[in-house]
């Protein structure tokens, strides 16, 4: 169903309040803000029709993103709804460049930033592009999220010398419960970087006024299953306790490299593992 | 006036000394969010949220829902007065719903105060806290959100310079079991009467000495519709009610206010759009008011009339705009009941038929009529995602429909199913009553057959059918025809339940739900109380009995412990049935209805006797309309096709099952 029509690739921020909502209400408001955009959504078929989007890892709720992403299959017949004020070519010439970064500045795409301002207060579009014909769902092909984390409790110290302990050890196991049974899960394959960050490093992330705050960040692994950043806190031991989370980035990984999501809508290989390249440096 | 020695039960209240600081709480707040369930519901953040600017020359409204923010966003009384508020010079309103119970112990925990959505201020920084009140089990929901508020439950007990707490919605009808906590309340439609509130607060606020204070409440009885309780005193003998007297200088019977005509207040413009899930999630368009269907156990039928309809053409403009503006692909349509508006059909397939909506846009009719022609209807509309068709013939022998005036003949509701089942629905839910007047066992078992017969109609359609007839206990409700009846016991609802499960036992397709018999005894103490049960309203929340109407919350012994302690039973508040000559407690208040109306509707009822809807029938002046000089507004002088209930019909003969029932299998 999803390879049938042309394919959109929206990267989308969630911060501030909004970042309270679930993944589900996520779902329902960008369903509301595409109805309202005039851009042709195409349906499933069957029982309970519903409009083709397809988002990637959920996000917790009351965790930041500065990189979601969202696939939009447009109807095929026709991707913009008559009467809209845009034609197709300047579609196209919207969507044919994904940006570089996240800009700090309010997107100035016509399309990105029609779509920011039908949607809630914190969620803002930053780039859209066509998906190449054939390109697996987020969900394929995710597979690893970089965060920063703000953590309590504890001294830096401390901190830094269990998340030393914790890279260093060959498992972290967690226990949790699945279907009335307790099933430990060993964590540590997940972890791919952590790191304790100075509080002037905080970024995008306001910086926490509170002393014994602190930031990590980590790149966590989505399989063979995802860490989440409760999780991650959880299996540095007793006494610190996540106060906020950022997802910063998502990546795919072709041949070796990590791609942002959205620049595997680049035309041709060459230019993605360019700006892969660049990323990654 | 009765005071009321309160039991010292510590709950940790947030500080009241400290000035109404106009500060945002959102910091505080957010620090409490990662902790709590469902945390959207404290941040606001909903399409067509106001932002308003707090200072001199504007009354500050707080519009408190006294249940969760899902259940209470959608509220479309309370989303009207929001705007209405927000488009005037001299008044701004914000909305605050009742936290949920992990959230509250948070705000305790911290000194976090009652806050609204919108700035994130605290609820002193309000000139009036305004609830909305649409049912009774939630008052103890008030006295919390009150309390966190920072502000003595009591009216008596509050300072000069306190928020004014007033409150409206189809509960004040009785206001009595909250009058000791509420300053005013406001009774009927709120469009007209919200300004004139506003008007008499902008000039006395603020107010500073409990004289002032006195002086406004005066000014507030003044204006029509507005009841201040601390302005009545009510007079017990022999421990029962004998009158609530009014002080000098304000009426003995307040009097509801009424809207003429609907069509003037095209509102909500801006329906709010939420960010997280909540009920009725849609475009909810209000097609008319009132009813006169004239079912004698309903509330809000008695209470709203006369029926005024919103122009066709008014509906149709607010559904287009409300639809491009929201992004929402279903509307419902919303009214007591909407089968009954003139030219539904056509309005219906104005809606669906848009070109513009591609198809997509589904019409929801919360409250169906139940005869085949309605059905056709639905099936129109509902081309996506059949879920499930609901009707209520309420009662299951046609006599006891003649009782309570829903005059659904076995023909009208088989002949609804086979049109349901025929066009595809394989679910089918009927709401019944038990515990009605003049009820024997007899009429309770007939649920159980008619149920049978509607799953047997399925089967000759479907292989696997669903019906499923819900049973709740009827609560006599004030301002009823109604209002003088018994109400059953628990223990009496619970063995006609029993009958109908026992006759229901081992048929194919049919399944029997019920609503707690003991929730329905308890609103029972809050539906028809006096002042009284204010002092087990406060109990019960001193206890820690909020949001009771949530079964994991209800807890009927607090409410029997609490009547125990204020030495009142459940046989004098609840279960006794009443004579002409009491003194009703909500005597001094009147929906328009003459008493002498009620009480000939009730005679009659018990004698089995059946009346039209007047909208299309001669007036038989029960005061709605003749009262307040108003007329009904409805667009078409004939009842709708097919909508044989309770007008032109040969009333000897609804209980006569069809020979041959309507169409075969196709």
């Amino acid at each position: 169903m999803t390879g049938s029509g042309v394919r959109l690739r929206v990267r989308y921020s969630k911060t501030g309040k909004v970042r309270f909502t679930s993944h589900r209400d996520v779902v329902r408001m960008w369903e509301r803000a595409l109805r309202r955009s005039g851009l042709r959504v195409a349906w499933s078929e069957g029982y309970s029709p519903r409009p083709l989007l397809s988002f990637g890892y959920a996000l917790p709720t009351g965790a930041e993103s500065l990189a979601e992403y969202l696939d939009v299959t447009l109807a095929p017949q026709l991707f913009v709804a008559s009467g809209s004020h845009w034609a197709a070519e300047q579609l196209w010439d919207d969507v044919a460049e994904p940006p570089a970064e996240p800009p700090a500045e309010p997107p100035a795409e016509p399309l990105a930033a029609r779509l920011s301002a039908l949607l809630p207060d914190g969620v803002d579009v930053h780039g859209i592009a066509r998906l190449p014909v054939g390109s697996g769902s987020l969900q394929q092909e995710v597979s690893s999220c970089s965060w920063k984390l703000e953590v309590h409790g504890l001294a830096s110290e401390e901190l830094t010398s269990r998340v030393e302990r914790l890279l260093a050890a060959p498992t972290a196991l967690v226990e949790r419960e699945r279907k009335g049974r307790i099933t430990s899960d060993d964590l540590r394959p997940a972890v791919l970087a952590l790191t304790v960050v100075r509080r002037a490093e905080g970024g995008a992330v306001e910086p926490t006024t509170h002393p014994e705050h602190a930031w990590l960040q980590a790149e966590l692994a989505t399989r063979p299953r995802g860490v989440r950043p409760r999780e991650l806190v959880e299996v540095l031991g007793p006494g610190t306790k996540l106060s906020r989370a950022c997802r910063l980035q998502q990546w795919i990984e072709r041949d070796g490299t990590r791609i942002e999501p959205l620049a595997i809508c680049g035309h041709g290989a060459g230019t993605a593992a360019t700006r892969a390249e660049r990323r990654a440096s | 006036m009765v005071p009321v020695d309160t039991p010292n039960i510590d709950l940790p209240t947030p500080e009241r000394s400290a000035p109404a600081p106009h500060q945002s709480l959102w910091t505080r707040v957010e620090a409490l969010l990662f902790d709590v369930q469902k945390p959207a519901r404290y941040v606001g953040g909903e399409q067509g949220a106001r932002s308003p600017v707090h200072g001199e020359g504007r009354v500050a409204w707080l519009l408190c829902y006294p249940d969760t923010y899902e259940i209470g966003l959608p509220n479309q009384g309370l989303q009207i007065l929001y705007e209405l508020l927000n488009d005037r010079d001299d008044a701004l309103a914000e909305r605050s719903y009742a936290p949920w119970v992990d959230m509250e112990s948070a705000m305790r925990a911290e000194g976090v105060p009652l806050f609204s959505v919108e700035s994130h201020l605290p609820a002193r920084a309000f000139d009036l806290l305004a609830f909305n009140l649409s049912a009774e089990l939630v008052y103890t929901n008030v006295l919390n959100m009150i309390d966190l508020a920072g502000l003595p439950v009591r009216s008596s007990a509050r300072d000069p310079s306190d928020p004014i707490v007033v409150a409206g919605g189809h509960c004040v009808f009785n206001p009595e079991p909250l009058a000791d906590f509420v300053d005013a309340f406001v009774i009927g439609d709120g469009e007209e009467v919200v300004g004139e509130v506003n008007e008499v607060v902008a000039a006395h606020v603020p107010v500073r000495s409990a004289q002032a204070r006195e002086e406004l409440m005066h000014d507030l009885a003044r204006i029509p519709g507005v009841y201040v309780p601390s302005l009545y005193v009510a007079r017990y003998e022999h421990g029962r009610l004998v009158a609530v007297e009014p002080l000098p200088g304000v009426p003995a019977v307040v009097e509801k206010r009424t809207i003429a005509d609907l069509g003037q207040w095209p509102y909500p413009r801006s329906q709010l759009v939420p960010i997280t899930e909540v009920v009725h999630d849609r475009l909810n368009v209000e097609v008319f008011r009132g009813c006169t269907r004239g079912c004698r156990f309903c509330q809000a039928g008695m209470v709203t009339r006369p029926v005024r309809e919103r122009p066709a053409h008014q509906v149709r403009a607010m559904v287009e705009e409300g639809l491009s503006r929201t992004g929402y692909e279903e509307v419902a349509l919303t009214s007591l009941s909407t089968a009954d508006y003139s030219g539904i059909e056509q309005l219906v397939r104005d809606v669906i038929g848009d070109p513009r909506h591609e198809g997509r846009v589904s019409v929801s009719l919360p409250s169906l009529r139940v005869d085949a022609f309605t059905v056709g209807t639905a099936a129109e509309i509902q081309r996506v995602r059949r879920t499930g068709l609901t009707f209520a013939p309420e009662g299951g022998t046609w006599r006891m429909r003649k009782v309570i005036n829903k005059l659904i003949s076995e023909e009208d509701l088989y002949s609804a199913v086979d049109a349901a089942f025929s066009q595809g629905w394989r679910r089918v839910k009927l709401y019944f009553l038990i515990g009605l007047p003049t009820e024997r066992d007899e009429d309770v078992a007939a649920i159980a057959e008619l149920g049978a017969r509607c799953a047997e109609i399925g089967h000759r359609y479907h292989r696997a059918v669903t019906v499923v007839a819900s049973v709740g206990g009827f609560v006599p409700k004030p301002q009823t025809p109604f209002q003088w009846a018994s109400q059953d016991t628990a223990e009496e609802l619970r063995r006609k339940i029993a009958l109908i499960r026992e006759a229901a036992r081992g048929t194919r397709g049919l399944t029997i739900r019920w609503h707690d018999p003991e929730a329905s005894v308890a609103e029972g103490i809050a539906s028809r109380g006096d002042r009284r049960v204010g002092g087990v309203v406060e109990r019960v929340w001193r206890a820690g009995g909020t949001f009771q109407e949530w079964s994991e919350q209800f807890d009927l012994g607090l409410w029997e412990d609490a009547l125990a302690a204020e030495g009142l039973s459940l046989d004098e508040v609840v279960h006794r049935s009443r004579d002409r000559d009491e003194c009703l407690p909500w005597g001094h208040i009147s929906a328009g209805l003459h008493p002498d109306f009620l009480w000939g509707d009730w005679r009659e009822a018990l004698a089995g006797g059946a009346v039209e809807d007047c909208r299309w029938t001669p007036c038989y002046d029960c005061g709605a309309c003749t009262g307040f000089g108003l007329e009904h507004v409805v667009a078409s002088p004939h009842p709708p096709a097919g909508g044989s209930q309770g007008t032109g019909q040969n009333l000897e003969q609804g209980g006569r099952v069809p020979v041959h029932l309507v169409s075969a299998r196709r």
